[in-house]
């Protein structure tokens, strides 16, 4: 299919594949995270992997937004589903996250909560006209792509003067997010403790085989990012400033399709030989440096920076997630419907944290295939196809078994 | 395969999605309660024998939204459902019976448009609706329409489907897959979309007869429903303890489904038919199986897909073509939306 097909050419990969076992130093290890659910998505689905050298590493990132919200959120979105009269409405995946107790809004809904599935937040807002004596609540999640469709909701559902219509806010943050991983890391060089360290610096390379004989140099810490596609067509490229420069990080900003990839990954490789650090932008049919500034000017009219939010895994980062501004407070969940919520439980053996920090892989966690699987998922990271567990199950198993 | 928490546990959506967790409901609580010789050939209807006669009888429920969609309704799927599971038996379809739960409130006129439909379904494909039963449900304990039928049918003498199957095994497809499937999502409330799919909601038993008569030995044959082209060749797998490897360039798929599913985020291979089949036969008859089948109205675009492997996982994997390999798992739920 035109526009897909040519972004999908297996003699293509092939060709890249060639170029960066040409360009890589082979005494030295690249440890690369794809920030991405969507990129870790296209890494298993094409097999990408198998196409690079042992010595560069993928490291999968937080970026799913199912798989970051913590239980505590999704508890309070359960709790929300259930109150009388109300309607909560929210993208798909979301409705098979668990919360506490293994509990999820589609079991809420088979008891009888009215919960729906909808593609877009147009849709909940019109499922608020058309239900007058109902709550209409969305529960808004993703990172800056899904965000400028809850801005305009807001200003939509303000114009019209929607008086059932509120949005439970859960819109985070991805140059913070890698700043937040950064920062950790730099913290970890030469610390010994920390809620981050020890896990960040002992899987870093578990699940490659180092071949001993080369004497590859273990380097600590990450070499570079892939960049997000979606989010950075709303952000721009310029957004990862803070990242490239005062981290001193590569980020090549990638498309989603698999030659996206391998070309993105070529490109790291060149900067980090070169010891450079910036950005650098793959998707350019795409992406610009200072993004869709009509969505930015949206979202600033409308939602503003929390104090801190809590990701699963990563813990509590500031300024990390946005809420609803005070003028619009009527049309906030939280403060329409305010509820105490318990501190989220997780299932005890569940990973996800440490698999969202890039610390682990599934497969070193002891739930992954085996009580945790997609039809049953126990942890956040087997529900979305973005999820490194689902990614890994759906489908790694086969180079696995 | 995890158990069912019979206690605790409630229905789900999933549970009738024709993934893991409905195969699961089938296999702990169906089979073990009804266990007979019959209900475990695990096929999409039963084969027995009355007075040397070789029969098929089958049953289908229908609870389709919306109730109209491009190339088809509820009243000729139900029909097309129930021939199409009695043809993929090798049978022809005689005898139709139909049961419709109705809805308080519901048009008579849409009532009158599924019915002329079915009878207009069901005088093409030469059956007969010789039995039927009607209930009323109060306004909000139905979706409208609820339509079951039950379909008998007699296998001809010369058939000789063997519904085993062995690694080296080719597996045909009749024809372009997922069209049902994106029609009806198409029309969803709640996700319209303009496109010139139609449903491909046809009967299938002249297509069979005609792949019968070149090759009486055909190993199985399927229509790919719900749960899609993934669902049964899983199923498959699971059931003769094999693998299946199927080659994604050779997938006949429209670029309009194929776009509709990539602006979706959803795999064509889980799109629901309603009018193709999935064919295994023995490596050395599928180029003259293919013909036959080409040779057909039904089977212009039929292909080669794949092959059956021996592998103690069961696995379905595809070639890509990326060049790679990956397995086409069960659906676990339903077919949701990525996020991003």
């Amino acid at each position: 299919m035109k526009y897909i097909s040519e972004f999908r050419d297996g003699k293509m990969a092939q060709l890249i594949a060639e170029k960066i076992k040409r360009t890589v130093e082979s005494n030295r290890h690249y440890a690369i995270m794809e920030f991405c659910g969507g990129h870790t998505h296209a890494i298993h689905r094409y097999g990408i992997t198998s196409l690079l050298p042992s010595n560069i590493e993928l490291i999968h990132g937080p970026g799913c937004p199912v798989c970051i919200l913590p239980i505590a959120r999704i508890d309070y979105a359960i709790a929300l589903a259930q109150l009388p009269q109300v309607i909560l409405c929210s993208y798909g995946d979301m409705l098979r996250v668990p919360g506490s107790d293994q509990y999820s809004l589609l079991k809420a809904k088979a008891k009888g909560a009215d919960v729906r599935m909808v593609y877009a937040i147009d849709d909940a807002l019109m499922i608020a006209r058309q239900n007058p004596t109902k709550e209409v609540i969305f529960f808004a999640v993703g990172f800056e792509t899904t965000t400028p469709p809850t801005a305009v909701a807001l200003l939509q559902a303000q114009k019209e003067q929607l008086k059932n219509f509120t949005i439970f806010c859960n819109h985070v943050l991805t140059p913070i997010a890698m700043q937040a991983l950064l920062e950790a890391e730099r913290n970890d060089m030469d610390c010994r403790g920390g809620p981050l360290c020890p896990p960040l610096l002992e899987g870093r390379h578990r699940g490659l085989p180092l071949r001993s004989d080369l004497q590859i140099e273990k380097r600590k810490g990450l070499d570079g990012f892939i960049g997000p596609s979606h989010v950075s067509i709303v952000i721009g490229s310029n957004a990862y400033k803070t990242v490239a420069e005062q981290y001193q990080k590569p980020v090549v900003i990638a498309g989603f399709e698999p030659l996206d990839v391998m070309q993105s990954i070529e490109m790291l490789v060149l900067m980090i030989n070169e010891q450079r650090y910036g950005i650098e932008n793959q998707y350019t049919r795409a992406v610009s440096p200072l993004g869709n500034i009509k969505s930015q000017q949206f979202i600033a009219q409308t939602l503003e920076l929390r104090d801190r939010f809590e990701w699963r895994g990563l813990g509590y980062i500031e300024k990390s997630a946005m809420k609803i501004k005070a003028e619009f407070s009527e049309f906030d969940a939280e403060i329409r419907f305010p509820m105490t919520i318990a501190e989220g439980k997780e299932h005890k053996a569940c990973e996800c944290g440490a698999i969202l920090r890039g610390a682990k892989k599934p497969q070193d966690c002891k739930l992954f295939a085996t009580a945790c699987t997609p039809e049953n998922p126990l942890g956040s990271c087997m529900v979305s196809s973005e999820g490194a567990c689902a990614a890994y199950y759906a489908y790694g198993r086969l180079s696995n078994e | 395969m995890s158990k069912i928490n019979f206690k605790h546990g409630m229905v789900e959506m999933t549970h009738g999605a024709g993934g893991k967790a409905m195969h699961q409901l089938i296999e702990q609580l169906f089979l073990k309660a009804f266990d007979n010789e019959w209900l475990l050939q695990r096929r999409d209807q039963a084969s027995f024998t009355v007075d040397n006669s070789r029969l098929v009888m089958t049953t289908d429920g229908h609870v389709i939204s919306p109730l109209f969609f491009p190339g088809g309704d509820i009243g000729s799927l139900a029909v097309h459902g129930t021939v199409n599971d009695i043809a993929m038996a090798g049978a022809t379809p005689l005898y139709l019976s139909v049961g419709f739960i109705l809805e308080e409130g519901f048009s008579l006129n849409d009532l009158q448009k599924i019915v002329l439909s079915m009878a207009k379904a069901a005088k093409e494909a030469n059956v007969a609706i010789i039995t039927g039963d009607t209930k009323v449900v109060e306004r909000g304990k139905g979706d409208g329409v609820f339509i079951t039928t039950t379909g008998i049918g007699v296998v001809p003498a010369e058939v000789q489907l063997t519904n085993q199957i062995a690694a080296g095994d080719k597996v045909i497809v009749s024809g372009f897959i997922g069209d049902h499937g994106i029609a009806v999502m198409s029309k969803r409330q709640n996700l319209q979309f303009n496109t010139e799919i139609i449903s491909d909601s046809a009967p299938l038993h002249s297509l069979t007869t005609q792949m019968l008569q070149a090759v009486p030995n055909i190993h199985c044959l399927r229509d790919p429903t719900r749960g899609g082209i993934a669902g049964v060749l899983n199923e498959w797998a699971n059931q003769y303890g094999l693998g299946f490897v199927i080659d994604e360039n050779a997938l006949p798929i429209r670029d309009a489904v194929r776009g509709a599913c990539e602006l979706l985020g959803i795999d064509p291979l889980y799109v629901a038919n309603e009018g193709k089949l999935v064919a295994v036969c023995a490596a050395a008859d599928a180029d003259n199986l293919l013909a036959a089948m080409k040779a057909h109205p039904q089977g212009l675009d039929a292909a080669i897909i794949g092959v059956a492997i021996s592998d103690a996982n069961c696995f379905v994997q595809m070639k890509t073509s990326f060049g790679g390999r990956r397995i086409v798992d069960w659906l676990a739920g339903d077919q949701l939306p990525r996020i991003c």
